[in-house]
């Protein structure tokens, strides 16, 4: 028996917890707990297992719907697609062991998000993540983005789920704290959904997996701090990935879900076996008897303290219906697994660990998960919005050659191609993607159906550093947006909020403003949150980065035939805008790029605005009468029109288009980024079709141009030809690499 | 006719040469799983890619030991037809089925992209419905493909026409920018004397199906279920 050591105030301290807190789990457990029980505490306490500082916030989020099965509270949510089937998915964030250790850290983020889907009986099909590093003047960018996409790439090639989609951009705002947020999606039985309960005191906890080690123990705890020098002593808490181990694991689990044998089941992500164990029980009102003789271990001499709290990857905690312990030795056996039964379900909802016969760990399970604190933390609108949106267009010249900006705008490696990312992710495994990376939305379809499902992932951070209620708004309309135009219809978001140190007050307001801008567009679009997460202390030296929610959105294809995509096909064909230019530039890839500046007040999202068009464009392609659609974002139209002139995977088309309007200046109307428009291309003769569409809906509608020639033509304004754009646009990235 | 997909751990294409064989080709298909001692009777074996045994140590080096690989031995001796697809090649160069090896890409990373290929024989029964020096699209997903084999072992296989694809440009021209890997001689997949078995690091399960956008992987399906049926 290893000697424990004494309960200290700086051990208090440097497990994260406050006095309060520490009084309070002495009332909880009327004694003091020991050094297994103040470590065990301290995770499920932390912020990342907690959300003690969020909770209260994310309560504004609609999360129900009549095609919502199950929302947040679960492993992942679920929505209904019809035919019997169900679609799974989550987004996760890993962003301060992937700073840390590029490569482990994206690699177990992609396995943690994996495991979270086929833990609910869905086989994983489909993953996307976004990435925001810092500029690429910071020494450490390449090496930070070389290290997550081969992560990225390591973990999901191996286990052989396709990653579709994405997004990547790049801010000095992240040069200390790279946000690495994977998402991944899968397809279940409505009638096979497997949840993490532990129902029926006396059913057998069964461990299965990989062996425990030492290896990320406090990586919960570790992500719930900010950076500073020393952070790189942190490199132990990261975990090391097995994408092998968790393929096995995967095959092994989803051969085990075909049966009856099991009550439920969750993996061991974040605080490993003491999270599941305490979440599985607490939601089902029940205790559960753990004897750590029975953990399968990596190396000798392990603690019951690291036991507990090790993150070692490609584990999972089941609860077996009694009786059945042998069947499930033999599938896990089969595939070569650890399985091993470590203990029962209990009535008295505690969570008891033995070593070597003596009681280790006897903590109610409820106050691990429902009773963990709760704070409303202050809040404060922060200063350095007075100078932000104090500025002003006119106190910047209007340049005079628009061509050179396009192309310095195209090679922004916000807007370059990101084929040099994408091209080491296996996007096609499966044999489901229909719509491969490069659109507007990656699709997959769903076999033995004729429906797909489509996938996007957008936030845009700096509108939500300038404005965080309508930066959170934008991501979700944007991502709509982005789903309608591959003719999908919207169904639901996961999101990850990635933000500061919510102990200041500035922060706190960022991501009440956010989370309320966030909701607002989701009730209006019927597009409910059904899980996600919330990662804050994303801070180094008390630096914050940009206030970054990202929203990963879901839709359905109903015919998978009428999908579209962003590009145009042929000459003669007209291009017609749906949706309203303004003068507005604030915030604005162009104004960051062009002019270094990152201030002025967002684009205004006008909801009924935003809806008349999506309406508009979807129900054009549902009726096969438009031949691409493209929503217009970063670089505004005139980026949008060049991606859709050379984005093809076969050939390039021009355009020329007219634009011209005598009140808005000529940066604003080529490279302001206004919402709610979409830039949609057609048969001529489809054209009254379309505007009876667009008046049903009410929404704006202009003829502005004609596919056609080698060159990309704004009347008056830009004239380029279409092969030199792309060759900027797609080479841009890698130059920098 | 059946078609027999080997299940090694950690293969995670072979659910797709099942689906392909099965529902596309409306063929006859089972699962093998890699540790069965004995082979039930097929006409062709698929060894599918992925990364068996995490492709730690070597892609393929692993598999070799699996119990069932004595018996696709067996089987390739006596003329059956073995198809193996990226790191199912892997696997046949490291069981000596076929000769060479397998490097890291040059490019040190993993590369997923449509790539053309030049057809440089028909005279297999994986190829026979293709014509010689025509081009096809399809996709590769690797890491190591950069294929590397000594000199003599090159003549040979030039000798004894056993190269049967090499990357090439759209427009069919041999050349360096063509060649995504750094593969010797650009050669995307080789047979072995018998011409029974073909490894080839290209997945033509993956361009079979009209709504995937290519089709030119069923030139493969289609000639091993024509050679069968002959």
């Amino acid at each position: 028996m290893i000697k424990e050591p004494l309960i200290t105030q700086e051990m208090i301290e440097s497990h994260g917890l406050t006095e309060d807190e520490y009084n309070n789990i002495k009332q909880i457990l009327g004694r003091e707990p020991n050094y297994t029980e103040l470590g065990i505490f301290s995770v499920m306490w932390s912020e990342h297992c907690s959300y003690k500082s969020s909770k209260i916030y994310l309560k504004k989020l609609p999360t129900k719907g009549k095609h919502i099965i199950q929302g947040p509270g679960e492993n992942a949510g679920i929505v209904d697609i019809g035919d019997g089937l169900a679609i799974v998915f989550k987004m996760e964030s890993h962003n301060h062991p992937s700073y840390i250790e590029p490569y482990q850290g994206a690699a177990t983020g992609v396995g943690g998000i994996l495991r979270d889907i086929f833990t609910m009986g869905a086989r994983p099909l489909a993953s996307l993540n976004s990435l925001r590093f810092g500029s690429f003047d910071h020494p450490r960018t390449r090496y930070l983005l070389n290290g997550v996409v081969a992560g990225i790439a390591g973990y999901g090639n191996c286990i052989g789920v396709p990653t579709i989609g994405g997004e990547a951009y790049f801010n000095k705002s992240y040069n200390g704290n790279i946000l690495v947020n994977v998402f991944t999606l899968g397809v279940v039985k409505k009638n096979r959904i497997f949840k993490g309960v532990a129902y029926g005191p006396g059913n057998p906890v069964i461990y299965v997996g990989s062996k425990t080690g030492r290896d990320g123990i406090h990586g919960a705890t570790m992500a719930s701090e900010q950076f500073d020098e020393s952070s790189q002593e942190r490199r132990p808490t990261v975990q090391v990935g097995d994408p092998f181990t968790e393929k096995l694991l995967l095959e092994a689990c989803l051969e085990l879900m075909k049966e009856d044998y099991i009550v439920g089941i969750q993996d061991m992500g974040a605080a490993g076996l003491t999270c599941s164990s305490s979440e599985m029980a607490s939601r089902s009102g029940t205790g559960i008897e753990i004897d750590l003789s029975k953990v399968p271990r990596r190396e000798e001499g392990m603690t019951p303290y690291e036991l507990m709290l090790s993150e070692s990857q490609e584990r999972m905690l089941i609860v077996a219906k009694e009786g059945f312990e042998k069947k499930v030795e033999e599938i896990f056996k089969k595939w070569d697994l650890d399985v091993s039964v470590i203990g029962r379900v209990t009535d008295d909802k505690m969570i008891r660990v033995r070593e070597a016969g003596k009681i280790v760990v006897d903590i109610p399970a409820e106050a691990l998960t429902e009773e963990a604190p709760i704070y409303t933390r202050p809040k404060e609108r922060p200063q350095y919005l007075l100078k932000t949106q104090n500025f002003s267009i006119h106190n910047i010249p209007e340049p005079v050659d628009f061509n050179d900006i396009l192309i310095k705008l195209l090679k922004s490696p916000n807007i370059a191609s990101k084929h040099w990312i994408y091209r080491q992710y296996d996007h096609m495994v499966r044999t489901n993607t229909v719509l491969l990376p490069g659109s507007d939305a990656a699709i997959i379809r769903v076999k033995g159906t004729n429906k797909g499902i489509a996938l996007t992932v957008d936030s845009n951070s700096r509108y939500c550093y300038l404005d965080p209620y309508k930066g959170g708004m934008a991501s979700v309309v944007e991502a709509s947006r982005n789903l309608v135009c591959s003719g999908a219809k919207p169904l639901a978001i996961t999101d990850c909020l990635n933000f500061g140190n919510p102990e200041k007050p500035e922060i706190m307001w960022q991501f009440d403003q956010a989370v309320s801008g966030i909701s607002e567009a989701c009730k209006k679009l019927n597009t409910p949150v059904i899980g996600g997460n919330v990662s804050f202390y994303n801070e180094t030296q008390g630096e914050a980065i940009y206030p970054t929610p990202t929203i990963a959105m879901a839709g359905i294809v109903y015919d998978i035939n009428l999908r579209q995509t962003q590009w145009f096909k042929d000459n003669g064909d007209l291009v017609v805008l749906l949706g309203k230019s303004y003068e507005e530039l604030g915030g604005s890839e162009y104004l960051a790029t062009i002019h270094g500046i990152e201030e002025g007040i967002p684009p205004d999202i006008n909801m009924d605005m935003e809806i008349a068009v999506q309406d508009t464009c979807l129900e054009a392609i549902q009726n096969g009468l438009i031949k691409s659609a493209h929503d217009c974002s970063e670089g505004g139209i005139a980026v949008a029109l060049a991606e859709s002139c050379f984005s093809g995977p076969k050939f390039n088309r021009g355009v020329k288009i007219s634009i011209k309007e005598e009140k808005i200046r000529g940066d604003c109307l080529l490279f302001g980024e206004s919402q709610s428009r979409i830039i949609v291309s057609l048969d001529k003769d489809k054209l009254d079709d379309l505007k009876k569409i667009a008046k049903k809906n009410n929404s704006p509608f202009s003829v502005i141009g004609e596919v056609g020639t080698d060159r990309l033509v704004i009347e008056g304004l830009i004239d380029c030809d279409i092969e030199s754009l792309k060759q900027e646009w797609r080479g841009a990235l890698e130059e920098r690499l | 006719m059946k078609f027999g997909v080997i299940v090694f751990p950690g293969a995670n294409c072979d659910h797709d040469c099942y689906h392909v064989i099965k529902h596309v080709f409306k063929q006859d298909v089972e699962f093998v799983w890699h540790k069965e001692e004995r082979l039930a009777k097929y006409d062709c074996l698929v060894l599918p890619g992925g990364f068996s045994y995490g492709d730690y140590l070597r892609p393929g080096a692993i598999v070799k030991f699996s119990p069932i690989m004595k018996e696709v031995k067996r089987f390739a001796k006596s003329g059956g037809l073995v198809l193996g697809i990226c790191n199912g090649f892997q696997v046949l160069l490291e069981t000596d089925l076929l000769p060479g090896a397998m490097m890291t890409n040059s490019s040190l990373k993993f590369i997923c992209s449509d790539v053309y290929l030049k057809l440089e024989s028909d005279e297999t029964p994986f190829t026979n419905q293709g014509r010689v020096g025509g081009v096809y699209k399809m996709p590769i997903a690797h890491f190591d493909g950069n294929y590397f084999a000594d000199e003599a072992t090159l003549q040979g296989l030039e000798d004894n026409r056993q190269i049967i694809f090499r990357y090439c440009s759209e427009d069919g021209d041999i050349t360096d920018d063509a060649n995504p890997n750094g593969a010797l001689w650009n050669i995307s997949a080789i047979c072995n004397i018998e011409r029974n078995v073909l490894g080839m690091m290209p997945h033509p399960e993956r361009c079979c199906e009209s709504i995937l956008g290519n089709e030119d992987g069923r030139l493969i399906f289609d000639s091993i279920i024509k050679s069968i049926l002959r």
